[in-house]
């Protein structure tokens, strides 16, 4: 086992004069263990492999950063004017400073962080959006699979999704008569319809093939639903899923602004009532951020589910 | 004796609004228990429409398809059918695609093992086990149609149905297959009814060719015996008398007796 370590020490002393080869020999020497040659290569052969990876990096990065800083920039100087009417970033900065650096303090019962409030709405979304999901899926293949159901259902879903989501506000407040069903059903309400009419078109674009694979299986209605039916109008329904998502965290800060309690809309509201104008830009940025990430996970989820449907 | 398998004056007519247009017209044909049987024509006859009819995916308008003396009026594994386009699921995997048919079919008789096995063993029979992982996304045309057949063969079927099974393949991939099915046919004796426009797949696979005339109203013009003896070899044939009698006489009812029309059809 000597000869073969000898042998390779040698070949890297070697070239670790000439730089040319430094990349190549890096596994050997950590092999070797702590000789002499360790000292300069590890460091280069670190920068010429992070590099690329850096470079990736910064080209997705950089650009919206440079762009960032210009707005903040622009903005200060405009809100920096005598007889602005909206803070500069600075003035944000300082007067929202405890809401921008912790996302989760209590500091009282009506006083916490935006962290908090924005997973109380999320909650709401959460169940407003997964009933929506739920019943949107068994609407969509009804109406996908049966021409009749189609015919009935389709012009009402297609007016009633024309519907502003806080219009249905004040029949939901009249039904529930609490502001938290309202909430939750406005946020359904508003889902609901891309889901349907996505669903529906995926069913209806289910092969003939996969439809007569299955009648030659006799795959039962329950087997065909979960087998057939479900995968194949994947990527439709995902589709319909992602609209939704981002519909509802649209509807909910509307709605919540409307109907009180806690949550990220109603803050919005209140700040505005007690002129608090730095709070309300802070808490536009985390609706922002929250409503980006949710439609990135939508779309995560959707490749991941769809990944052998989608090719064929 | 009765016949295993029997079609029994059979016609089809669509109806689309007030036209009625008849398909296929009084077609009986009887097909023993192990022969193969292909069926020849011009595009446009309705030979597809023939094999769905016995596939039970599209009902007869008068006239019936009998199975061991049982009338067969809708789809069931006992007819597995091997698509034109193979219509493999594309989110299952090739071992998923059979399964599933080894699954519904056999679930209530074989045991998890025995399905296990009895996949794999109909993989191998197409030699695909080695694909058993891959989407039918990531395999050749000429694999997915394997795996179809794979997965037909899977449900055991009384008949098997080829519905132009090598119609979309390039020739040389088409010959391999060929190949393949006839080992297959040899080796477990299955009956067969294959769909076809290609003249020298017919004589090489069948025992009977059964050759269409032209539609609207297309029945059976000829039936043809190919007493070529099994094993067959595709290269030997070549130059066989027999082989190239059958082949020319396909032809003559084709080309020369029933030429297609394009402004008949």
């Amino acid at each position: 086992m000597t000869s073969p370590i000898l042998k390779s020490a040698a070949t890297v002393h070697k070239p670790s004069a000439t730089a040319a080869f430094a990349g190549g020999s890096v596994a050997v020497s950590s092999a070797v263990g702590g000789s002499v040659v360790k000292l300069k290569l590890p460091g280069r052969s670190f920068a010429s492999r992070i590099m690329p990876v850096l470079n990736a990096v910064a080209s997705r990065i950089v650009p919206p950063l440079v762009m960032i800083l210009a707005i903040l920039a622009v903005w200060q100087f405009l809100g920096s004017k005598p007889g602005a009417t909206l803070p500069p970033p600075s003035k944000i900065w300082t007067e929202a400073y405890d809401l921008i650096v912790d996302p989760f303090f209590v500091a009282g019962p009506q006083d916490i962080g935006l962290g908090w409030r924005v997973l109380i709405s999320l909650q709401r979304v959460a169940i407003g959006y997964g009933l929506a999901c739920l019943i949107g899926i068994m609407l969509g293949t009804l109406i996908g699979q049966s021409v009749w159901a189609m015919r009935g259902l389709d012009p009402i879903f297609q007016m009633l999704r024309t519907i502003s989501p806080l219009a249905w506000l004040p029949i939901s407040l009249a039904a529930f008569r609490d502001s938290q069903p309202s909430a939750i059903f406005v946020i359904f309400i508003t889902a609901v319809w891309p889901i349907i009419i996505n669903t529906s078109v995926g069913i209806r674009n289910i092969p003939q093939d996969y439809r007569n694979v299955a009648a030659v299986l006799r795959l039962n209605h329950v087997e065909f639903f979960f087998k057939i039916m479900i995968p194949s109008a994947a990527p439709y329904i995902f589709t319909g899923l992602r609209i939704g998502i981002g519909l509802s965290w649209l509807a909910i800060v509307a709605a919540e602004m409307l109907t009180g309690g806690v949550g990220i809309g109603f803050f919005i509201w209140d700040a505005w009532n007690s002129s608090r104008l730095s709070d309300i830009v802070v808490a536009l940025v985390y609706i922002g951020l929250i409503g980006f990430a949710l439609d990135r996970i939508m779309a995560l989820l959707a490749t991941i589910v769809t990944r052998g449907t989608a090719s064929n | 004796m009765s016949p295993y398998l029997k079609i029994d004056h059979l016609s089809k007519t669509f109806t689309r609004g007030s036209q009625n247009s008849e398909v296929l017209s009084d077609i009986t044909l009887s097909i023993e228990k192990g022969e193969f049987v292909s069926i020849i024509g011009h595009s446009g006859c309705g030979k597809s429409t023939l094999l769905n009819i016995v596939a039970g995916l599209v009902s007869s308008t008068t006239g019936g398809v009998l199975l061991e003396n049982r009338e067969v009026n809708e789809p069931g594994p006992d007819r597995a059918v091997v698509f034109q386009n193979h219509s493999l699921l594309p989110w299952l995997t090739v071992y998923d695609n059979v399964r599933l048919a080894v699954d519904k079919v056999s679930s209530s008789v074989k045991t998890r093992t025995e399905r296990h096995d009895w996949t794999m063993h109909n993989l191998n029979l197409v030699q695909m086990s080695h694909a058993k992982d891959k989407r039918p996304a990531e395999i050749s045309g000429g694999m997915k149609q394997r795996v179809g057949i794979a997965r037909a063969l899977a449900m055991e079927p009384k008949v098997l149905l080829l519905d132009e099974p090598f119609g979309a393949l390039d020739a040389l991939t088409r010959a391999h297959l060929q190949d393949s099915v006839m080992a297959i046919h040899e080796r477990i004796g299955n009956t067969v009814m294959m769909i076809t426009h290609d003249v020298d797949e017919a004589v090489l696979l069948s025992d009977r060719i059964v050759m269409m005339t032209n539609g609207p109203c297309a029945t059976i013009g000829e039936v043809l015996e190919v007493p070529l003896p099994r094993p067959r070899v595709r290269l030997a044939l070549a130059a066989d008398p027999t082989y190239l009698k059958r082949r020319h006489r396909v032809l003559e009812f084709l080309y020369e007796r029933h030429r297609f029309v394009e402004a008949a059809a």
